[in-house]
């Protein structure tokens, strides 16, 4: 029994399929990359899981229960947390409040005050700026609240975005530090990226998503060392 | 100069009832992010409430706020939840959702002329009441006193609004839809259970507006148009979506309504509130305490 199962899903934009008879499977404390590049369909198959989009043909299942038509809302209940690309953060709100609203959730709502002083503890700087306006933050803060605000929901599987999108290639390596951290606490991780290097790095697996269909699978040391990864991703 | 601070008084009192009708208006307009044109339909219906309540029952006016603004409440609640929400769903992946500004437009049509078939062009008041024509004498100045109740209301309502948005559970969410929808429900909200909830508590502040109203106002089927204008020209000089803004909107208004007629003719007030609604458009869009900000 996995623990995030894809099976087979076609997904569509309007007239245009994104993504073709893809599947891809997740076990329970698993660090998995999926990298690819610009328009490969990688935040189509996050959105997809998270229920902002639906499948029109396969089916997804979730701890044995089949979510590919479930609303948003239901998935964040069964667990899975999706930290959006582009941070997402509601930006004239302040970052306490930003956080308390990642634990919306009836499943984390109850443990809002002792999940916050986790996420303090991890990332010590949004208690400093807590009171602050979200949009007054530089890219790295934003991205930690971001990923704060998904902690807040605890999560069973956390899925990030590109969190190194436009940032500094310091703080990139601040926020991979940050979700090693996640996943050596136990939460399962599926990370999509363009920065391969970082992200297969820290992975125990990785999918290459190339035109909407999985090109190659397999353990992250072996993506590494792939000739066609290090031609088509790596430039080497 | 003493009858000039009278008015002003008087127009600071009467400007924020204006804002309190506006304040479900801007509050529906910050989450939903739709123009409700049955707003001012929404306080006539709320009129009526109150008007029923008060009569049938011999209340004081605003005793009549325990039953006009649950039922209000449920009715903006519902009202969303049948008639809006399926719309909203069809537009789904529409920013500002033209559709449901007509289908508003229609609930204003039919409440107003479901009024009229029932109860009938009469304009109605409340004879008996205790508040009616009373003023409170302070030296030469009169100062009309279901408008100081109207006053007080207009200020605890916002204040209360306002803090159930910054620190209820319900309120953050609320604010979160109305900043991003996706990523809100992507924290587990629903997105039309808050529409709902919104237009629920936008609908209830009608309801407790018209409270504030019956004691001095006539009550008729198309009463609400009058506030409807005057709601839109408040939610954009306050900044649409700001709370604080919609009372002190009004209260501008009100100003200028009371206080012009001192120097010209009265019909005059409506072109300098028009040329002031034009000009903060010019000038500010964002409305004269509206956060800039892309909706």
């Amino acid at each position: 029994m996995s623990f995030l199962e894809v099976k087979n899903i076609d997904v569509y934009y309007g007239d245009v399929q994104v993504i073709f008879d893809l599947s891809l499977e997740i076990a329970e404390g698993e660090v998995v990359s999926i990298i690819g590049g610009n328009g490969a369909g990688k935040s189509t198959l996050l959105k997809t899981i998270s229920g902002l989009m639906h499948p029109a043909k396969g089916e997804i299942f979730f701890e044995d229960t089949a979510i590919q038509t479930a609303p948003p809302e239901k998935i964040v209940e069964c667990g899975i947390v999706q930290v959006p690309e582009g941070r997402r953060l509601f930006t004239l709100m302040s970052v306490k409040d930003n956080l308390i609203v990642g634990a919306y959730n009836s499943r984390a709502d109850q443990y809002a005050n002792t999940t916050i002083e986790d996420v303090y503890t991890l990332l010590p700087r949004l208690q400093e700026r807590e009171s602050q306006l979200a949009m007054t933050l530089s890219g790295g803060e934003q991205q930690m609240v971001a990923i704060g605000r998904g902690l807040m929901a605890k999560p069973k599987l956390l899925m990030l975005d590109e969190p190194s999108l436009g940032l500094a290639p310091i703080l990139i390596k601040d926020i991979f530090q940050t979700v090693r951290k996640i996943a050596d606490q136990g939460t399962t991780v599926l990370l999509v990226e363009q920065d391969v290097i970082h992200s297969l790095r820290l992975s125990d697996r990785g999918y290459v998503l190339e035109h909407g269909r999985i090109a190659m699978e397999g353990p992250a040391k072996d993506l590494l060392n792939d000739p066609h990864i290090k031609t088509a991703y790596l430039g080497l | 100069m003493i009858y000039i601070l009278e008015d002003a008084i008087n127009g600071v009192l009467m400007g924020s009832i204006y804002g309190l009708t506006a304040l479900g208006l801007t509050l529906i307009f910050g989450v939903l992010k739709v123009i409700n044109f049955a707003h001012g339909s929404l306080l006539m219906v709320g009129m009526y409430a109150a008007y029923w309540a008060i009569i049938l029952t011999g209340v004081h006016p605003y005793v009549a706020l325990i039953i006009v603004a649950p039922v209000m409440y449920l009715f903006g609640y519902y009202l969303q939840d049948i008639v809006i929400k399926p719309i909203f769903k069809a537009e789904k992946d529409v920013r500002e959702p033209i559709t449901v500004i007509i289908v508003t437009t229609g609930v204003w049509y039919i409440l107003d002329n479901l009024t009229l078939l029932i109860f009938g062009p009469t304009y109605r008041n409340i004879q008996d009441n205790p508040l009616k024509g009373k003023m409170l004498e302070i030296g030469e100045m009169f100062i009309s006193v279901p408008k100081l109740w109207g006053f007080v209301t207009a200020v605890v309502t916002a204040a209360a609004v306002y803090w159930f948005l910054q620190k209820t559970r319900m309120g953050r969410a609320i604010r979160a839809t109305s900043l991003d929808r996706e990523a809100a429900s992507l924290m587990g909200i629903n997105q039309f259970k808050v529409y709902n909830v919104a237009f629920g508590i936008g609908t209830a502040t009608a309801g407790i507006a018209a409270v504030t109203l019956v004691p001095f106002y006539n009550i008729f089927p198309s009463v609400g148009v009058l506030f409807d204008i005057k709601g839109f020209i408040i939610v954009v000089l306050g900044g649409l979506g700001s709370i604080g803004g919609a009372i002190l909107g009004g209260i501008i208004i009100g100003l200028i309504e009371s206080i012009a007629p001192q120097f010209m003719t009265a019909t005059w007030t409506e072109a300098i509130v028009y040329g002031l609604f034009l000009v903060v458009l010019f000038v500010k869009p964002s409305g004269l305490f509206g956060v800039k900000y892309d909706w």
